[in-house]
């Protein structure tokens, strides 16, 4: 796609990150920064420092996938959940990976869907296995991240899931060629915020519009593009306003894809049975036509119970032909960060973890994070510190939407790190 | 005087490769490319030379097909003057090749120095700078970690790593010199830099047009995984120890 691109005369910078929006003097969006690179961990320049360059434009399209940094704040400050559907955005996180498997097990086109264990009723979730072509299939698991159980760990669940029986008889023999993590959004129709700011828009998954029951986003994410580079159009050759991009979104199949598939996600709030039955209903019966709108549960990062209710969960350790230990899982992501740069993962305010995260929540950010950055390690006065490793960060933003207290703050690192994702 | 850096398109050092199912290689379609982190070196180098005054032009080279023009555009956005692509077709060129192309450019040319990697990350061969000084009979600094250029007596003292430590020589110009990692870090390519480089040109050759037969005396007949590493065992004591090194493994 990018060479049909350059070939029509669009220019792409990879390996830059945007950092920072810029504003005019009337609060409206003129373009974005990238960050500074060649900044050492303490903060202080190396030799290599370069100051970041701003890009100014008439129109800036934010397409971070979901929960982006810059759109989040885009969201928060221009208010834009309340001028869209209202309800907040609720996520998922889901870990991957793409397997090379025997010859007679592979069925290409193939597609599974599965829901229930390993997780409890009270925790939606599910898996997916696709079988793609040259042997591969891409395997994962979706957790809802308003998951109660602080104990819980998305990764090793994926872990302990691939070892039923129907899934283990596919995998044996095979090899894993890659494995990631991302966020994703679940909040569908409710949740879509109006994605237009002065001076630009949202598109796809940082605005959300991720058909929860089909588990599919790049179609409606790909329309959505596509209608703001529309407006877009209009509004430099025809003088348009950009609120087009909004009103073309209400009247096109996204918004009916979306409006008939908004409930079945919020009817798991009862549990994993009243769910089930519901979505049978609205799935063969009511079709989406229910004159009502369910609503959704706190919002994620608030459905967290307090550790004491808990027990910790036992997860059996990984046999190295199925399931996996973190460190083997991050060393085929390919990701790779500068070593010496100030990290990325910021903490609003850094007594937090040691003041709230640990003691009333036993550290969920070491628990759910499939990169294992964050450890709370023992430091030099007999207690527990949060150590964060942010070169192993996956960049799937689970942390930025599910920490307790809201407490740390996903921003973009040096440009050109992370993930490096080809088969996923 | 006119510094001439070979650069070379390698798989990015932080992919994991794998082997492909058939064994010919490793797998490169899909796969992230990028400069040679010793070419890298090299180019960095190139340019504080020329930055210090004793040099005026940088030029990079590259040897391989098409997408290599990109590795140039990195080369050109860091600070090169000019690029010259070589496109030697598809197929992997071997260092004799490369060499025989260098010289020939370096006629074209006539640099005062030509500064390489040590060795490329894909094949480790550590033979085309070496080969080139042989060829064109020119003085060669290998490993360097240090160079210094004194522009009035057109001389270069480049500090090696060697097994037993460093060793300085001082090379008469024109000259030879592959980089090692300590020599320097290299700079960032800055995002206007980019957006230049990619409005200049860069000079084509056929090795034809230079004259060299790409002929390679050498085949790949296979290319396999290192065997998986065994677990370890935990011995009890110093004689276990000993009968497991002589008769297990065999090596005492």
């Amino acid at each position: 796609m990018s060479t049909k691109a350059e070939e029509l005369g669009v220019e792409i910078y990879p390996g830059f990150a945007a950092s920072e929006i810029l504003y005019d003097e009337n609060d409206k969006v003129v373009g974005v920064a990238t960050n500074d690179v060649g900044v050492a961990k303490d903060g202080s320049k190396k030799e290599t420092f370069q100051r970041g360059v701003e890009l100014k434009g008439h129109i800036t399209l934010l397409a971070e996938g979901c929960r982006g940094s810059l759109s989040e704040k885009i969201i928060r400050d221009y208010k834009l959940r309340d001028k869209g559907q209202g309800q907040h955005q609720t996520y998922a996180i889901g870990i991957k990976e793409v397997w090379e498997i025997e010859e007679g097990k592979h069925v290409p086109g193939s597609v599974l869907h599965t829901i229930g264990w390993p997780l409890d009723m009270k925790t939606y979730g599910g898996s997916f296995l696709y079988h793609m072509n040259n042997r591969q299939i891409s395997i994962g698991l979706v957790i809802a991240l308003n998951y109660q159980n602080p104990y819980l760990s998305p990764f090793d669940e994926f872990q302990k899931f691939k070892h039923h029986p129907a899934i283990k008889s596919l995998l044996e023999g095979g090899s894993v060629l890659q494995y990631g993590a991302r966020a994703l959004n679940e909040g569908g129709f409710q949740s879509i915020p109006n994605p237009v700011f002065p001076g630009g828009a949202i598109i796809g998954c940082s605005a959300g519009y991720l058909n929860v029951p089909k588990i599919k986003g790049t179609h409606t994410a790909m329309k959505s593009g596509m209608l703001a580079a529309e407006a877009a159009f209009n509004v430099i050759v025809a003088g348009a306003q950009m609120e087009m991009y909004w009103d073309s979104l209400k009247k096109s199949w996204i918004w009916e894809e979306l409006f008939r598939s908004r409930n079945y996600r919020p009817a798991f709030e009862y549990g994993l049975m009243p769910g089930l039955a519901f979505s049978a209903l609205e799935r063969y019966v009511f079709r989406g036509r229910l004159p009502l709108t369910l609503k959704h549960g706190k919002p994620d990062h608030e459905a967290t119970d307090i550790a004491s209710v808990h027990t910790p969960i036992q997860y059996p350790r990984p046999d190295g032909q199925v399931s996996f230990d973190v460190p083997t899982s991050l060393y085929r992501s390919n990701t790779n960060h500068e070593h010496d740069q100030p990290v990325h993962l910021r903490l609003r305010d850094p007594a937090i973890p040691e003041r709230v995260n640990l003691p009333l929540y036993a550290g969920p950010e070491s628990r759910y994070c499939p990169a294992r950055v964050y450890e709370y390690v023992p430091d030099d006065k007999h207690g527990l510190k949060l150590h964060i490793n942010a070169q192993n960060c996956l960049h799937c933003k689970a942390c930025d939407i599910k920490d307790p207290k809201q407490n740390i703050e996903w921003t973009v690192p040096e440009g050109g790190g992370g993930p490096g994702y080809t088969t996923m | 005087m006119k510094i001439l850096v070979a650069v070379k398109r390698v798989v990015d050092y932080a992919v994991k490769v794998r082997v492909k199912p058939d064994k010919s290689g490793v797998e490169t379609s899909n796969v992230k490319m990028s400069m040679n982190p010793f070419c890298e070196i090299a180019l960095e180098e190139a340019l504080r030379i020329r930055e210090s005054g004793a040099a005026d032009e940088v030029v990079a080279v590259t040897v391989g097909p098409a997408q290599c023009a990109d590795t140039l555009r990195t080369a050109l956005a860091m600070g090169a003057d000019r690029a010259v692509h070589v496109d030697a077709g598809a197929a992997p060129v071997l260092p004799l090749s490369v060499s025989k192309i260098l010289r020939a450019l370096v006629q074209v040319e006539q640099p005062g120095l030509l500064i390489l990697g040590k060795q490329a990350i894909d094949d480790d061969c550590n033979q085309t700078g070496q080969m080139v000084a042989g060829l064109l009979k020119w003085p060669q600094g290998t490993f360097a970690s240090k160079v210094v250029l004194d522009k009035a007596k057109q001389v270069a003292t480049v500090e090696r790593e060697v097994d037993g430590g460093l060793e300085t020589l001082c090379l008469d110009l024109p000259a030879v010199i592959t980089t090692d990692l300590r020599l320097n870090q290299p700079r960032y390519a800055t995002l206007p830099n980019i957006m230049k480089a990619k409005s200049k040109v860069i000079k084509k050759f056929t090795p034809e047009e230079l004259n060299v037969e790409i002929k390679s005396d050498l085949e790949v007949v296979q290319v396999t995984e290192p065997p998986k590493r065994k677990a370890g065992v935990i011995v009890s004591s110093v004689d276990e120890l000993v009968d497991k090194l002589k008769n297990e493994a065999r090596v005492l």
